[in-house]
């Protein structure tokens, strides 16, 4: 899940300034797909695995960053697999995996905070009437509460399947919808408290 | 220290708290009452979420309108409290609000960490803390902002055991003066002061021995 993919270290990987690691991440995935080189994807391979290295990280992080997209990578091996052959469908699917590794790698290493700083620090010039500070504290809260969110789901879920009305989505997403809703008003006014804005 | 001067809540043409005169100084107020009383509008109105309708709130004395630069307040669900992803963001996301320096920022949240025997839980994420590690990252969340009173809102509904007597003991070392609404009549037994809350009127305001009794009787009967 997004909210826990930072992994906690000290790696010059971690401590490195997010915008940085984003641009380079851009750099990287940028010449990945520029030059469709199996030289070139080597490089690349050989550069995200040890950034892995560096950051401190194991080869089971490395397959959490591949792991939701995995069905997805076996559509496109079928697909290139008949279109292309075996060979392509071989490069295409590991050049996907590095680029979902290194995107992952910039997560893993990058606290929430830091990239709301980063995005903070890119909004400096924006017109005064963006709201930048909330856009931050948006971001974060997106951050935050997906687990939250998927928690009551699962309540809920589990709750109407007692019931015996698992398949029900109505009895599924109406308590979810108000209980969701509920949280908001109470989040929003724990937000206020403890900030001094209104 | 908070002064209640002839206040009035209404909503919706309900009155939810009529006419209420008090003068606060006690170090450890409690506030009982039953459910849809006015207890939790009596207390949001500490820290400015909730404004009189008529009347005023005075903090020593002023009528102020930066309560929240004062008064901390702690809710029942940490996690509707906690908008950060890990402990330590969390932390410093209301020092961040009031623009203080990032060393400043460190040097607060290491501090009360360390006072509440949190430091091991500085880069943990939020989510997956336990009921009673969230409830004492709400309340270091507050205590970072160095509030001059804390106001808690059923701190212990969500808690085990365990996780009460220590959220007790930890409140009872706390310098802060606070002010608790609780249905847990043991966390407010050795208060200073309990104010009974009814119909949007306080009924019963003086020591624990005097209200607590009268409280159960009414419930009771």
């Amino acid at each position: 899940m997004l909210t826990e993919l930072y992994v906690v270290g000290q790696s010059p990987l971690h401590l490195a300034p997010p915008a940085l690691k984003l641009g380079l991440l851009f750099v990287y995935c940028t010449l990945l797909f520029v030059i469709p080189h199996p030289g070139v994807l080597a490089i690349g391979a050989a550069v995200v695995t040890f950034g892995y290295a560096l950051a401190g990280l194991k080869a089971s992080h490395a397959v959490m960053a591949v792991r939701p997209a995995f069905y997805i990578l076996v559509i496109i091996f079928a697909v290139q697999l008949w279109l292309e052959g075996p060979g392509m469908a071989a490069y295409i699917v590991a050049r996907f995996a590095c680029l979902l590794m290194a995107a992952s790698l910039v997560t893993f290493t990058t606290k929430a905070s830091e990239f709301i700083d980063g995005i903070l620090a890119a909004l400096t010039y924006a017109p005064a009437w963006v709201p930048k500070a909330k856009i931050a504290l948006a971001m974060s809260l997106v951050w935050r509460f997906i687990p939250m969110v998927r928690g009551i789901f699962d309540e809920v879920r589990e709750a109407q399947s007692a019931r015996g009305l698992g398949r029900n989505m109505t009895a599924l997403f109406v308590p979810i919808i108000v209980r969701t809703l509920k949280s908001a008003d109470e989040i929003s006014e724990a937000i206020h408290a403890r900030s001094l804005e209104d | 220290m908070i002064q209640f001067d002839r206040v009035t809540v209404a909503k919706e043409g309900r009155t939810i708290l009529s006419e209420i005169s008090l003068d606060l100084s006690e170090h450890r107020i409690g506030v009982i009452g039953n459910n849809g009383s006015g207890k939790s509008t009596f207390l949001r109105l500490f820290n400015g979420l909730e404004r009189p309708t008529t009347g005023r709130v005075c903090y020593k004395g002023e009528d102020k309108t930066d309560l929240r630069q004062h008064v901390g307040f702690v809710f029942q669900n940490p996690d509707n409290q906690i908008v950060f992803p890990m402990v330590d963001e969390d932390l410093a996301f209301g020092l961040k609000a009031r623009k203080l320096s990032k060393p400043e920022i460190k040097t607060r949240i290491d501090a009360v960490l360390t006072e509440l025997s949190l430091t091991h839980l500085r880069e943990r994420l939020t989510h997956q803390l336990s009921g009673g590690e969230k409830q004492m990252v709400a309340l270091a969340g507050v205590l970072v902002t160095r509030p001059d009173l804390i106001v808690f809102d059923e701190p212990t509904t969500l808690l085990d055991l365990r996780n009460k007597l220590r959220f007790m003991s930890v409140l009872d070392a706390l310098p802060h003066p606070a002010v608790v609404v609780s249905h847990d009549l043991d966390l407010l037994a050795g208060f200073d002061r309990i104010l009974h809350i009814e119909d949007g009127h306080i009924i019963a305001d003086g020591a624990p021995d005097v209200v607590i009794p009268a409280y159960i009787a009414r419930s009771t009967c």
